[in-house]
């Protein structure tokens, strides 16, 4: 308790040199804990609504079937087997069409989901329309490309299952406003039936929606998706972006840490006959270096009560009112919210302060090692060893 | 008396019957359709703000053989197109790369054009897709023509129906609309400059358009055709596309 009196004492005595320390040490804590409070709230909200909207429990996909080649969609349709538990599904097929609004060409996905579903957040009942133009749901996004309102009518063209073109009205009954892009972005939904009658593929899907309660069994043609398998991209997005935030805060703590370092090579070298006079009055060579480090390391302890008076309202406000993400950055098929709330988990300020105390200990530590080779004679006369 | 009956009866009766819509189509077909063709060609595609001009040379075999090099503009200067049967090959100078194009890719428009490639491909006889019948008599560009309205036979088509309208005289055809299968019209295409090139009336102008698109469509002009001529067997092969 003595040594780390002293050692307090000692640290705050040197002034400006620790505050500044203290500052850097402080602001490297922050950054820390609220770059990854994002990621992790933008990792927390994306899977959610990614869920929500878009990947239900799993999806059982027709085995052709590849979203990232449209080429496949030809093919990837068919029946599900009797023996499917098809009660926790929703059905959605998918085919290739064109929309023509304001006379220009756009190719489009068309996808068919029943208007009753109530497994996804599309708010799919605005489908049941029984007015003679066909009902189509759209995104947000897709709105702004295509200038298309509410109520407005617009000419669609596509191939039934011989590949012959057919072409009608639809009309949009609602815009839907989603963070997850990929199910915005040149997308157009259409009542299932509707869907299934215009290309001639009665009773067919792409792919199945699960519920909660659906138990994954082998169906032939078809392979089932689970969750973390649809989900694994937005991972590896995540822990990409983890990454780099970790170079970004790395660079900050090195040069936090780097100057506390700097500041015990000069403290050895201008305090040699503080060390001689405490090794004169009894303190042993491992004391001596122990209060060196301790003094080192309380830098780390200090930026953690100076970081909290002003990193606690800091951060809380913004977990609060959210951190605004740039415009149109979700228009790249990544699901992020336009405001993304930052998540503060006890691991991660925990672990925070844990790497901050310990690096700054350890590289305190280093040059104090200097002091267990000092001769006490000469450190008492304050000569240069 | 009943002669007279007779010849009035008789002569309203032959008013209204049509040549067989079957044969207009083979007339045409000898007329258009010769042992092989060579061309020079200028496709014009009207932009939004601009046109486009794209030159190029080209040698047909038959319905299932044909090849075309670009000439102009520079970018597209060496771009061959082989289609062989029911494959489209293309070959880029600029990657010195052949690919094939198929499946959706087809479906896409050719340099920008209103025409597909698979328009481009279409090989097939329209008597053997279509049910055929002369509804009627119109006047085009100053010429009588049968108008011949053609419905799908067989499934796998792309259009549902056509309407044709083909002259009188020279069985040539002077337009033709493609139809969906909700009865939307889709594209319409008019043929222009007819003109007799080696004992075959044949139209050098030929106007695609998209009507679900804004624009003024792109406009296809035989600056120069040649027909029977002795073209190399190498010519329709995969190796000619980088000579």
């Amino acid at each position: 308790m003595l040594t780390f009196k002293l050692a307090l004492k000692n640290l705050l005595g040197a002034g400006m040199r620790t505050w500044l320390n203290v500052a850097v040490l402080s602001l490297a804590y922050i950054v820390i804990i609220f770059y990854n409070g994002l990621i992790d709230g933008w990792n927390q909200q994306a899977r959610h609504d990614s869920i929500l909207w878009e990947y239900g429990q799993g999806q059982l996909w027709h085995q052709s079937y590849d979203p990232y080649d449209p080429f496949t969609l030809q093919e990837a349709h068919g029946t599900l087997p009797q023996s499917a538990d098809s009660k926790a599904l929703i059905p959605i097929l998918i085919t290739q069409g064109s929309i023509y609004p304001q006379g220009r060409m756009q190719s489009v996905q068309l996808k068919g989901i029943p208007p009753h579903q109530q497994l996804l957040a599309l708010p799919t009942h605005s489908l049941d329309n029984t007015t003679h133009v066909m009902p189509a749901l759209i995104g947000k996004r897709m709105a702004n490309t295509t200038k298309l309102r509410k109520g407005d009518q617009v000419l669609i063209r596509w191939r039934d299952k011989n590949g012959t073109f057919d072409a009608r009205e639809i009309v949009i009954t609602e815009i839907f406003d989603s963070d997850v892009s990929s199910i915005d972005n040149g997308q157009v939904w259409l009542p299932l039936q509707g869907l299934q009658e215009m290309t001639g593929l009665q009773e067919q899907a792409t792919l199945w929606v699960a519920g909660g309660g659906y138990q994954p069994t082998s169906l032939e043609h078809w392979k089932f998706q689970s969750q973390d398998a649809l989900l694994a991209n937005l991972d590896a997005v995540i822990q990409s972006k983890k990454a780099s935030g970790f170079i970004i805060y790395t660079l900050l703590l090195g040069i936090a840490l780097l100057a506390i370092f700097d500041t015990q090579v000069l403290s050895i070298f201008r305090r040699q006959k503080e060390i001689g006079t405490y090794m004169a009055l009894g303190m042993t060579r491992l004391q001596v270096v122990g209060l060196f480090t301790l003094e080192g390391g309380a830098n780390s302890l200090l930026a953690t009560v100076v970081g909290s008076l002003y990193g606690v309202p800091l951060l809380l406000y913004l977990a609060n009112t959210g951190f605004a993400m740039p415009a149109a950055s979700d228009n790249y098929g990544l699901t992020i919210a336009e405001r993304i709330y930052p998540v503060y988990s006890v691991g991660l300020i925990l672990g925070t302060i844990a790497l901050v105390v310990i690096a700054a200990t350890l590289v305190s530590f280093l040059p104090s090692r200097k002091i267990a080779k000092m001769n006490p004679t000469l450190a008492l006369k304050g000569k240069v060893q | 008396m009943k002669y007279i009956l007779f010849f009035l009866i008789s002569t309203f009766w032959f008013q209204g019957e049509y040549p067989d819509a079957n044969q207009i189509l083979e007339k045409v077909d000898q007329n258009m359709t010769a042992k092989n063709q060579v061309y020079q060609s200028k496709m014009v595609i009207h932009g939004r703000r601009s046109a486009r001009v794209i030159t190029s040379k080209g040698w047909t075999e038959g319905d299932d053989k044909a090849l075309t090099e670009y000439l102009s503009p520079a970018r597209e200067e060496g771009t061959k197109m082989l289609k062989l049967e029911d494959q489209l090959w293309i070959y880029s100078p600029s990657s010195d790369r052949t690919i094939l194009i198929s499946g959706h890719m087809l479906r896409q428009s050719v340099m920008g054009s209103d025409l597909s490639y698979e328009d481009m491909m279409e090989d097939r006889k329209l008597t053997e897709l279509y049910d055929a019948e002369v509804v009627g008599e119109e006047t085009v560009d100053g010429r009588n023509t049968w108008v011949l309205a053609l419905e799908a036979k067989v499934e796998d088509v792309s259009y549902q129906s056509r309407k044709i309208w083909i002259d009188q005289e020279r069985f040539v055809p002077l337009k033709e609309e493609l139809y969906a299968k909700s009865g939307q019209l889709l594209k319409k295409t008019t043929m222009k400059n007819v003109e007799k090139i080696e004992g075959r009336w044949f139209p050098k102008t030929v106007i695609y358009k998209d009507m679900l698109k804004e624009g003024e469509g792109t406009e296809f002009t035989l600056t120069e055709v040649k027909f029977d001529q002795d073209i190399p067997d190498y010519i329709f092969s995969k190796a000619a596309l980088k000579r």
